[in-house]
């Protein structure tokens, strides 16, 4: 995924799109918003985020998980969670620097699952299609004709935290 | 590990149902809960297509229901007004049909007004009740005494009860509390409005003036769609605000402006344009009316001399004067939309109008659009009775620019029974005591009333001081009349519900004519039901009401909109011209061309009490709808960063603010930041509910209405300035 | 000057993470006692000391199932969605230091009871024939014996390692992400676990023995935590900000107080006066230790939790 900061108003569609789609639980978000201020008044420089799970390349939420219920997507490379093997022990909340997973009130963990069961349709995951200033991208990092790779060739980007060595698989272009 | 594997398997799932069913299964656990489609068969989905009500927008969208309960709401594609993507308000409008504390029933007060102590009753009590006293009135007082307050495409049918009664007397809070000053500035200069949805090419415009305008916060769909896209193609953008808004952080220019002045950098930068010899002379020439006498008026307003008054440096005010003009036309200097600030509002904007004009933007692509529109014939009604007295909101034209009616007009009526007295109100979809300035007054012309009919859906304010309250089902759940936009291109669109009612709440439709009923007006109601009378119209349309219930939108052909592609180019002024010098306003006793006098300060130690949007809420509508409470359920109150250091406040700290006539605000939490001037404190509009039976929303934050007890009237046009408060910072012990 | 606002706030997330209380610590410190109790009793049945030790060699084993047990329930209380506790079972995960130590708990328990069938006391002889048999026959090989002692010192250190690694595998929190956090708990259970002894063991020579081995392992602690401390601050900005939690930050207090203070020194210096004939021994000393064992772990989990990444 590729996120625009630049077009990114910070309007929170995202995160309402994905609590309809997904049915996340009040008072729980999958994807949240990261207002970034530099500078002092006026001269200042701000950027927004629309960030979520980040689906590492090197998930350690996936490496802690005594069994299993924490994957990798056979297909894709998804990070996703099999509520039916969560025992709730919460080691992949912790392993997380980016607190992208909660508790579910029902006792498993949760997070963003790319909304792949709109993927698996051919949609686009709720977020990247509501979001009225278009500034997600969703494809294959590794077609270097999507368009993904398109803008990640041709514009300035950075991940979140690479230094916590997870590999994020989210892209931010400035 | 690639993402080669996800575009295989994009291909295949994309290619056959059995492959995706074998992913559904491989993804099991998760793509199980999602969507809960643990519990629920996918299968079960119906698609609905209606338009949001959540703002004004009117944006085209889709209801999904999966098995009888409402899931999520998107933008219909079709639709030119959403693109096929709703604001966050629309996509969590869902949360208004499940809100708990909706009101359910029909509820007549039985205690003093504004306790909220109410009887469930029937609605056939409910009306007989209202009949009872609308026949009073119209005995003693004549029908124009009995007014309706009325924001939104749901109060046709009601106007119409009201019509065929006998009043002339409608008011909403869009005109002089919002864009009314906006709209006669751009009256008097081009003879036309900006209207809504503003007629601006802002995905064209090539340079972007937002003047206060902030697009992003401010989530009117399209404009922010189209101000990313201007984004997008490298747009030069100038964002005038004291505040440093979301679109200010797109900016290539952002000027902190001192709070009121805009009128000094918007005389300036005229002043540079013309003494640079920047403007578009042939446009001027053959359009322009008046141009010498206008140079001349504004000859002495140099940025050296607006430096003082806006703080903004003479070179940056050159600048950017100069960036404007080389877009031009593609330069849109936006007229912004809630323009009711100080009190010299009308000239603001006719100022802003003025600039465009040098621009030469107005009719070209990348400036101002000519709307066009479908025509939808009106429904054929016998005639309204011809009213025996005059509106009463404007008495002797006191605000000659005024064109249309001043609901603080009403409310003045009300309390002091001049031009007439006015003992009935009915008002609908809007929060009056939020909406309108001095809440004080408000109240005093409530407690002159024999009757106040409320129709909401939840528990208002206004509602709380209701006689009779009348509970009607939320967008989703009903029809209202289409929606025949005047648009960048001719559409027609349909609200038709996508659920049912959960409780006896009833639609507007429903409601104004069971009360005509009532009344003996039921000659007024030709139509069966709604829908009747939406095919009657469709019909005389040459529409197919069939093809829209299934469709939601229907578009027209395309017209042309720029003057270049041969949109008709007539400015309705008394000259016929674009009037860079108004002889309209020198006769009324005006300034012909916008002169700038300097906002009175505050008290010392005091901060300027600005507000705005917060994009997840609309006004004061959507604090209890529980999926946007979610997202934001406090405000907060912007205090510069050293500021809140000095005074040894903290993000998170609870405060009170005391307004100038010493109002004290409910609790509401700091925000520290280096994003707003020293002299200015910031809030969202529409916190700080007073009513009770708003159960998740009560007292969350503090209200801006609250402390807004000042307001300067706008001389030409009666339009509210409210950001002329003050208030003063005192840390709240109690919480925090 | 940054300013950075997040609009989330998740549960037992936001503002910082607080997902584990007092169960984890709790099962955390049972670990190492009884990992340290392992250890204890493996070496004296490998030193053949079995054949007077009764206590470390059959009540002591007993009580540490109990206590096992007792770690265990306190780690069920804490799962979320503890109808599926079954499914640790039904696989094993290599990279994920909580499937070791679920399948190293299981396997612990048939061989801390194996100890017990060394020497059955007279009094329990007779009554279940079968561990009798059993007895008899452990008894018929001395080399088994021996073994067992092995299996049981290994198995000891295997389990307090884990329950420093568990921590440490924890790259997203920064003070739990040290190599020598492992060794720190494993040493401390190990002085737990001799406090423990010379807590309730009727035998002089077993007390006497115990009180100084704890003195050398309480030293040993004092060097590793060094340890612990500097390879932090020797780290990167996260992991410095992070040592500061107990150092100096709001964990502070309780690190230096009950940990270090009351945990370490007090009873250190006490036991040291005690062997050298200078006090008499006393009951002090050893709850000190305990104490302090189970206040370090609650303040490394908590001060963990709080450390984060920027
Ligand atoms: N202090 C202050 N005052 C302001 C503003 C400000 O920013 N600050 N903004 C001004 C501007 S720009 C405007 S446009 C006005 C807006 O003023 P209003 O139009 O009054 O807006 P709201 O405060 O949202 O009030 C809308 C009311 O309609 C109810 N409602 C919502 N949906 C429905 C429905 O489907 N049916 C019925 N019957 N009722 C419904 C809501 O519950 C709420 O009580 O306020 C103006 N006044
Ligand atoms: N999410 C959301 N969007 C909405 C609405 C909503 O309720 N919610 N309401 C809609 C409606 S009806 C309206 S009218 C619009 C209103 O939204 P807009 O017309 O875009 O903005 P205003 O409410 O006029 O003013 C708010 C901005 O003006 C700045 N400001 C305050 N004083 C001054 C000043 O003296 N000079 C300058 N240059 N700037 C100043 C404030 O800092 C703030 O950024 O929003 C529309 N869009
Ligand atoms: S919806 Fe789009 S613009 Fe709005 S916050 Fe999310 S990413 Fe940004
Ligand atoms: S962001 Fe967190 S939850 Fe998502 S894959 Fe990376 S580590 Fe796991
Ligand atoms: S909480 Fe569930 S998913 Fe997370 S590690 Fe534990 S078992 Fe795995
Ligand atoms: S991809 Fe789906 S699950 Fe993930 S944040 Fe977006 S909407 Fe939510
Ligand atoms: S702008 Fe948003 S709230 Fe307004 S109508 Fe469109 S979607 Fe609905
Ligand atoms: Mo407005």
């Amino acid at each position: 995924m590729v996120i625009d900061t630049v077009r990114c108003v910070g309007c929170m569609d995202c995160v309402v799109a994905c609590k309809t789609e997904n049915q996340v639980p009040e008072g729980y978000n999958r994807d949240w918003i990261a207002y970034d201020v530099q500078g002092t008044f006026p001269t200042l420089h701000m950027e927004i985020r629309s960030e979520r799970c980040n689906h590492c390349d090197s998930p350690p939420c996936v490496h802690c998980c005594p069994t299993g219920a924490s994957h990798v997507h056979d297909v894709g490379g998804v990070v996703l969670v099999d509520y039916d093997k969560c025992i709730g022990c919460k080691a992949c909340v912790a392993s997380c620097p980016y607190g992208a997973r909660f508790i579910n009130p029902d006792g498993y963990a949760e997070k963003c699952t790319f909304c792949i069961h709109r993927v698996e349709q051919g949609l686009k995951p709720a977020c990247v299609s509501v979001c009225p200033t278009h500034c997600m991208h969703f494809g294959d990092l590794d077609d270097p004709n999507s368009d993904v790779s398109q803008l990640l060739a041709s514009r300035k980007h950075h991940t979140l935290m690479p230094e916590a060595g997870t590999k994020p698989r989210i892209f931010y272009l400035t | 590990m690639g993402f080669v594997s996800r575009r295989k398997f994009l291909k295949i799932s994309a290619a056959t149902i059995t492959v995706a069913s074998a992913g559904a299964a491989r993804a099991k656990g998760s793509a199980r809960a999602d969507a809960a489609a643990a519990k629920r068969p996918v299968k079960g989905v119906q698609t609905i297509p209606t338009y949001c009500d959540v703002c004004f927008w009117k944006c085209g969208a889709i209801a999904s229901v999966r098995d009888g309960a409402l899931w999520k709401i998107e933008g219909n594609p079709a639709d030119p007004l959403s693109r096929g993507r709703l604001c966050p308000r629309g996509t969590g409008g869902i949360g208004a049909h499940s809100d708990p504390d909706r009101l359910k029933r029909p509820l007549i007060r039985t205690s003093e007004r504004g306790k909220e102590v109410w009887k469930e009753v029937s609605w056939d009590e409910a009306f007989a009740y209202i009949a009872n006293k609308m026949h009073a009135i119209k005995a003693t007082y004549g029908p124009e005494s009995v007014a309706m307050f009325s924001h939104g495409v749901g109060g046709t049918f009601l106007k119409h009860t009201l019509k065929a009664y006998g009043t002339p007397n409608f008011a909403a809070p869009s005109f002089a509390q919002c864009r009314g000053p906006r709209d006669v500035g751009f009256n008097l200069t081009f003879g036309e409005e900006v209207g809504s949805p503003e007629r601006t090419d802002i995905k064209n415009a090539q340079c972007l003036v937002l003047i206060g305008s902030h697009l992003g916060e401010n989530m009117h769909n399209t404009q922010v769609q189209e101000f990313a896209e201007a984004i997008g193609n490298g747009a030069s953008i100038i964002v005038v605000d004291p505040r440093y808004s979301v679109a200010a952080s797109k900016a290539k220019h952002y000027l902190p402006i001192k709070p009121g002045t805009d009128i000094a950098l918007l005389l300036a930068w005229m002043n540079v344009l013309v003494s640079e010899g920047l403007y578009d002379k042939q446009y001027v020439a053959d359009h322009g009316f008046g141009f010498d006498q206008f140079a001349a008026s504004i000859a002495s307003y140099t940025p050296e001399w607006a430096y003082p008054e806006t703080g903004i440096e003479p070179a940056v005010i050159r600048a950017t004067a100069r960036e404007m003009a080389r877009f031009s036309p593609a330069t849109l200097v936006h007229p912004g939309r809630h323009a009711a600030w100080y009190g010299d509002d009308a000239q603001r904007s006719r100022a802003v109008a003025l600039l465009n004009a040098l621009l030469g933007s107005w009719g070209r692509k990348g400036g101002f659009y000519a709307p066009v529109s479908m025509n939808v014939p009106g429904y054929p009604y016998p005639a309204y009775p011809a009213a025996a007295k005059p509106k009463v909101d404007n008495p002797g034209n006191k605000y000659p620019f005024a064109h249309e009616a001043l609901s603080t007009g009403i409310r003045e009526a009300t309390i002091t029974g001049q031009p007439y007295p006015i003992k009935g109100w009915f008002v609908y979809a809007t929060n009056l005591i939020q909406s309108l300035p001095n809440t004080p007054e408000t109240i005093k012309a409530i407690q002159n009333l024999d009757l106040l009919v409320v129709v909401d859906v939840i528990p208002s304010e206004i509602a709380g001081w209701a006689d009779v309250v009348l509970p009607e089902s939320v967008y989703l759940e009903r029809h209202d009349d289409l929606n025949v936009e005047w648009f960048r291109e001719p559409f027609v669109a349909l609200r038709q519900p996508v659920i049912a009612s959960p409780h006896d709440q009833k639609p507007n439709w429903w409601i104004a004519k069971r009360l005509a009923e009532t009344l003996g007006l039921g000659h007024y109601y030709p139509w069966k039901d709604i829908e009747e009378y939406l095919d009657h119209r469709l019909t005389a349309a040459g529409l197919s009401f069939a093809e829209l219930k299934e469709k939601g939108i229907i578009l027209g052909a395309p017209q042309p909109i720029f003057y270049a592609e041969g949109a008709p180019m007539d400015f309705p002024t008394p000259s016929g011209k674009i009037e860079f010098f108004s002889l309209q306003l020198q006769q009324a006793g005006f300034d012909p061309v916008p002169v700038y006098h300097r906002p009175a300060d505050g008290p010392p130690g005091s901060f300027r009490l600005l507000f705005g949007r917060a994009p997840v809420h609309s006004f004061s509508r959507t604090q209890s709808n529980r999926i946007l409470s979610d997202m934001m359920d406090e405000n907060e109150i912007w205090i510069n960063a050293d500021v809140a250091r000095r005074m040894e406040l903290k993000s998170g700290d609870y405060v009170r603010l005391t307004n100038q006539d010493q109002v004290v605000s409910n609790p509401i939490r700091v925000k520290a930041t280096e994003r707003i001037r020293a002299d200015s404190v910031y809030m969202v509009h529409g916190f700080g509910h007073t009513s009770r039976g708003l159960k998740h929303a009560y007292l969350k934050g503090a209200s801006d209405s609250q402390l807004v007890t000042r307001y300067v009237t706008d001389p030409l046009m009666g339009g509210t300035g409210m950001n002329v408060n003050f208030v003063t910072i005192e840390q709240e012990v109690t919480l925090g | 000057m940054q300013e950075l606002t997040i609009t989330r706030h998740n549960e037992m997330i936001d503002p910082v993470l607080h997902i584990w209380s007092w169960q984890i610590p709790v099962y955390l410190f049972i670990g190492g006692l009884v990992a340290g109790i392992m250890i204890i009793s493996g070496y004296f049945v490998l030193q053949g000391q079995y054949k007077r030790n009764v206590f470390s060699c059959f009540y002591l084993p007993h009580i540490s199932l109990v206590l096992l047990t007792g770690g265990m329930t306190s780690l069920f209380l804490d799962l979320e969605h503890k109808l599926y506790v079954w499914r640790l079972y039904t696989t094993f995960q290599w990279t994920s230091p909580m499937s070791w130590g679920s399948w190293i708990l299981v396997i612990i328990y048939p061989v801390l009871w194996s100890i017990t069938l060394i020497r059955i006391p007279e009094q329990f002889q007779g009554k279940i024939p079968v561990f009798d048999r059993l007895s008899a026959l452990i008894n018929r090989h001395p080399q088994l014996i021996k073994n067992i002692g092995i299996l049981n010192m290994l198995l000891g250190v295997l389990l307090g390692m884990y329950t420093g690694v568990l921590l440490s595998a924890f790259g997203a929190r920064p003070l739990w992400n040290s190599a020598m956090l492992w060794m720190l708990f494993l040493v401390s259970g190990l002085s737990a676990a001799a406090a423990f002894v010379h807590l309730i063991t009727t035998d002089e020579y077993e007390r006497e023995l115990l009180a100084k081995a704890d003195n050398a392992f309480l030293t040993l602690e004092l060097f590793v935590f060094g340890g612990f401390i500097t390879g932090l601050l020797t780290s990167t900005r996260v992991h410095i900000e992070a040592v500061k939690l107990i150092l100096v930050g709001p964990f502070a207090p309780y690190f230096w107080v009950l940990v270090i203070g009351l945990g370490i020194v007090l009873p250190l210096t006490l036991q040291l006066l005690a062997v050298n004939h200078k006090v008499k021994h006393s009951p002090v000393p050893p709850l000190l230790v305990l104490a302090g064992g189970l206040a370090l772990r609650f303040v490394i989990v908590y001060a963990g939790q709080f450390s984060h990444w920027t």
